[in-house]
C-alpha cells in the first residue's frame, strides 16, 4: 500500500543570480514499511527533496512550483502550516545528519522527548515521564533515568543521534525520514544506529526514506532506491535493480568508483569525470550529459524521460531509468 | 621493530607517547592528561603506503601530526632516515620538513584563503630557497599540471574551487618541495565517491612517480585498503594490529580489527547479513579503561584483559597483534 507518493514534484530558488530549479519533476513512492533510499553525489537535491515534502524549505527563497506529495491520500503541498505542523510531529519523523542541529544546548535531553509526548500522546506528567524512560531505553540508551537529566553536550555523538532518533519516533510516525543520520559517525556507531532504525522499523511497521550518499548503506539497508542528480531522478528500481543490474550511466559511475575491500590495491579506480554543476551552470538536456562518457549530440538538447524498463519490474517497484541510450549501453 | 631487518626504514616511530595536559582550576594546573597517542611504534619505507584507522578519538591525527612536528611529544622517538628528530628545535627542524609533509581533511583549513593559489604554492619554495622566480614560476605551473589543475588556476583563490579541486591544491603544496613522505590526514574523507575515487587515483600515481611514502590515515577501512601496502589499527593511542592489507581483510587477528571490518557496509545486497555489531564508544583517553583498553567493548574479553596490557605478538614478520588471544611472542 502506498504511504507517500512524490509526482512530479518541482521546486525553485530565487537566488541573487536568478530563479534556479532545485528540483525537477522527481517522482518516487514509498509503501508503508519499506525503506527508500535516496543517493547521489552532494549538490543533487537529496535534502532539498525531504525538505520538500515536509515542506520546511527556506521561506520565502524556496518554492514548490508543481507536482504533489500525498500522504495517505492527503496531499501536504496544498496543506496548511498548522496541518502541516501536525502531520511532522504525528505523522512524519525527521533524523538529519547533525543531532546538535536539532537539539536545544541548554534544555536536558528528558524535557526534550517529553515536550512533543505532552503535546501528542498525553497530558499526564507521571506518565509521560515513563514513557521517556521507556523510549530512551528502547533507542539504546543506558541508565535513561540519569541521562533524562543530562544536556546533550555531554552525550557522544552517537547517543546524541539515538536521542534524536528517540524524539522522531516518539509519536510513532507512519513515515521517517532520515537524512545522512550517518555520515557524521563512526562506521561501528553506524552499524549501531542502522540496526537500531530497522529494528524501531520492525516495531512500529514505519516506513523510512533513508538519505545517503553511500551506497553501502543503501545496499545495505534499503528496500528500494532512488538515484537523484543535479535535481533529477537518474533511475529508480528495487535495491538489486540498482545494484545488479545498474542502467543509467550515473548509477553505473558511482558503483564502480567506490573501493571495495575485495579488490586489487592501489589500482585505478574508474572515476567520474568533472563535478555536479551549480544549478546555474546546468548543461541542456539529460542534466548529466556534460560529466558523462557516453553522451552523444542529442543528449543535450533532449531531456530523456524516466522510462521503465521492461520485464525488470518487481511487485513492489517499477525498474525506471531517465537516459536515451540505456537500451544501447 | 619486527619485519624491518633490511634497509633502515625512511621513518621508524618507537614508543611515542603524546599526553595533552588537561588544565583545570584557576591555577589552570593540569589535573589529568589526556593519554590521545600512549605508545606507538611503527616504520614505513621509502616508496610505501601504511594506513592508520581507528574510530574517532583513538590518537590517529596526533600522531600524524607528532610525525611532522606540529606537536612535540612527550616522549618515545621518531627516526626519519635514521635520524632522530623528535626534540630537534624548528630551526633545526626545516631541512626535515621539506621531507615530511601534510595534507588535511579540511583543504580550506590549511590554505591561506587570501592567497592566490600560484602564492600558496610558492610559500614552501621560497621558505626553503629553491630556485629564482622564473624557476619558481616553472615549478608552480609542473605542480598544477601534476595534480591535474588547469594552469589558470594560478590567479585564482581557494574558494573559488570545490572541495576535490582544493584537496588538489593542498596535494601539491604538499608536494612543492618534492617530499619523502606525506602523513595523509583524512584526505577523501570530505568527498563525494566519485571524487574521493579521483583523489585516490592521484595519490597513487604521485606515489609511483615520486617514489613518495604515505602514512595515510582514514576511518573507511575499504579506502584504507585500497591504498595501503600494511595496515596499523590503533585504539585509544595504540597500535593493536599491523599488517598487509589483504591478511588484515581476510584473517584479522585483534577483535577490535575484526569489530571494524564488520561494521563496513558491503557495497552488495546480495552480500547482506546479520553481523555482530561492536557495542559502545571509545572511551575517554584521559581514564583510559585498565589492561587492554578494548576489553570493556570487546566481545571476546576474558578475566584477565582487564590486568595487564598485551606485548606484542608476533604472527608472521609481517603481522604484529596486541591482544592476549594470541598468546605471548613466539
Ligand atoms: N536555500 C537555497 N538557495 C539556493 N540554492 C539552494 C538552497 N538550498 C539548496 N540549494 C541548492 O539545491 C541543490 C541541491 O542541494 P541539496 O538538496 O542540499 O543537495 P544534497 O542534499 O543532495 O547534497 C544544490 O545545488 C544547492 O546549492
Ligand atoms: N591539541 C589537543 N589538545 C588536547 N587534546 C587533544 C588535542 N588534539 C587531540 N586531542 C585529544 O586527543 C584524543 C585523540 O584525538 P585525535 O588524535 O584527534 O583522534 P582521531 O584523529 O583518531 O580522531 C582525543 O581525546 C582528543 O580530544
Ligand atoms: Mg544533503
Ligand atoms: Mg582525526
Amino acid at each position: 500500500m502506498t504511504l507517500l507518493d512524490v509526482n512530479n514534484l518541482s521546486c525553485e530558488f530565487d537566488t541573487d543570480e536568478g530563479r534556479v530549479r532545485a528540483l525537477d519533476q522527481v517522482s518516487f513512492s514509498v509503501s508503508a514499511g519499506e525503506t527508500l533510499g535516496i543517493v547521489g553525489e552532494s549538490g543533487c537535491g537529496k535534502s532539498v527533496t525531504a525538505l520538500s515534502i515536509m515542506r520546511l524549505l527556506p521561506q520565502p527563497m524556496g518554492q514548490i512550483v508543481d507536482g504533489a506529495v500525498t500522504l495517505n491520500g492527503q496531499d501536504l503541498t496544498s496543506a496548511d502550516l498548522q496541518t502541516m505542523e501536525k502531520i511532522r510531529g504525528n505523522q512524519i519523523g525527521m533524523v538529519f545528519q547533525e543531532p546538535m542541529t536539532a537539539l536545544n544546548p541548554v534544555q536536558t535531553i528528558g524535557k526534550q522527548l517529553m515536550e512533543g509526548i505532552l503535546l501528542h500522546e498525553t497530558k499526564d506528567i507521571h506518565t509521560a515521564t515513563t514513557m521517556t524512560m521507556e523510549i530512551l531505553e528502547k533507542v539504546g540508551i543506558p541508565s535513561p533515568d540519569i541521562r533524562m537529566g543530562e544536556f546533550p553536550h555531554q552525550l557522544s555523538g552517537g547517543m546524541r543521534q539515538r536521542v534524536v532518533i528517540a524524539i522522531a519516533l516518539a509519536c510513532k510516525p507512519a513515515l521517517l525520514i532520515a537524512d545522512e543520520p550517518t555520515t557524521a559517525l563512526d562506521v561501528t556507531v553506524q552499524a549501531q544506529i542502522l540496526a537500531l532504525i530497522s529494528e524501531l522499523q520492525n516495531d512500529l511497521g514505519m516506513a523510512v526514506i533513508l538519505i545517503t550518499h553511500d551506497l553501502g548503506v543503501i545496499a545495505e539497508a534499503c528496500d528500494s532506491v532512488v538515484v537523484m542528480y543535479a535535481g533529477r531522478v537518474m533511475e529508480t528500481g528495487s535495491v538489486f535493480d540498482i545494484f545488479d543490474r545498474p542502467r543509467h550511466p550515473y548509477s553505473k559511475g558511482l558503483l564502480a568508483s567506490i573501493p571495495r575491500l575485495d579488490t586489487v590495491p592501489k589500482t585505478e579506480l574508474p572515476v567520474i569525470p568533472g563535478i555536479v554543476p551549480g544549478l546555474q551552470d546546468l548543461p541542456g538536456g539529460c542534466r548529466f550529459s556534460d560529466r558523462c562518457t557516453h553522451a552523444q549530440p542529442t543528449c543535450s538538447t533532449q531531456t530523456p524521460p524516466l522510462t521503465a524498463v521492461p520485464n525488470e519490474s518487481s511487485t513492489a517497484q517499477t525498474h525506471a531509468v531517465a537516459c536515451l541510450r540505456w537500451q544501447e549501453l | 621493530m619486527a619485519g624491518t631487518v633490511t634497509a633502515a626504514p625512511l621513518l621508524q616511530v618507537d614508543g611515542l607517547q603524546m599526553h595533552f595536559p588537561v588544565r583545570e582550576g584557576v591555577l589552570m594546573r593540569a589535573a589529568a592528561y589526556n593519554k590521545a597517542v600512549d605508545d606507538v611504534s611503527l616504520s614505513i619505507s621509502a616508496g610505501e603506503t601504511l594506513g592508520l584507522v581507528g574510530e574517532s578519538g583513538c590518537g590517529k591525527s596526533t600522531l600524524g601530526r607528532c610525525i611532522v612536528r606540529l606537536y612535540n611529544p612527550t616522549s618515545g622517538q621518531i627516526l626519519f632516515n635514521g635520524t632522530d628528530i623528535t626534540k630537534l628545535s624548528q630551526k633545526a627542524l626545516l631541512p626535515y620538513r621539506q621531507h615530511i609533509q601534510m595534507i588535511f581533511q579540511d583543504p580550506m583549513e590549511s590554505l591561506n584563503a587570501r592567497h592566490s593559489v600560484g602564492n600558496i604554492l610558492e610559500e614552501p619554495l621560497v621558505i626553503h630557497g629553491q630556485g629564482n622566480a622564473a624557476q619558481r614560476s616553472a615549478r608552480i605551473s609542473e605542480l598544477l599540471d601534476l595534480v591535474g589543475l588547469p594552469a589558470r588556476s594560478r590567479t585564482r583563490y581557494p574558494f573559488e574551487f570545490s572541495g576535490g579541486q582544493r584537496q588538489r591544491i593542498g596535494i601539491a603544496r604538499a608536494i612543492a618541495l618534492r617530499p619523502r613522505l606525506i602523513v595523509c590526514d583524512e584526505p577523501v574523507s570530505a568527498l563525494d565517491v566519485s571524487i574521493q575515487s579521483q583523489i585516490l587515483n592521484l595519490l597513487i600515481d604521485l606515489q609511483k612517480e615520486m617514489n613518495l611514502a604515505y602514512l595515510f590515515i582514514a576511518h573507511d577501512l575499504s579506502v584504507v585498503k585500497h591504498i595501503s601496502d600494511r595496515i596499523s589499527v590503533m585504539y585509544l593511542g595504540r597500535v593493536v594490529e599491523t599488517a598487509d592489507g589483504e591478511t588484515m581483510y581476510r584473517e584479522p587477528a585483534h577483535p577490535y580489527t575484526r569489530s571494524l571490518i564488520s561494521a563496513i557496509p558491503v557495497p552488495d545486497p546480495n552480500r547482506r547479513e546479520v553481523r555482530p555489531i561492536l557495542g559502545g564508544d571509545v572511551p575517554s583517553p584521559i581514564n583510559p579503561p585498565s589492561g587492554c583498553s578494548f576489553h570493556p567493548r570487546c566481545p571476546e574479553q576474558q578475566p584477565r584483559c582487564s590486568e595487564q596490557i598485551p606485548s606484542e605478538t608476533i604472527i608472521t614478520s609481517d603481522h604484529q597483534v596486541r591482544c592476549v588471544l594470541h598468546g605471548a611472542s613466539p
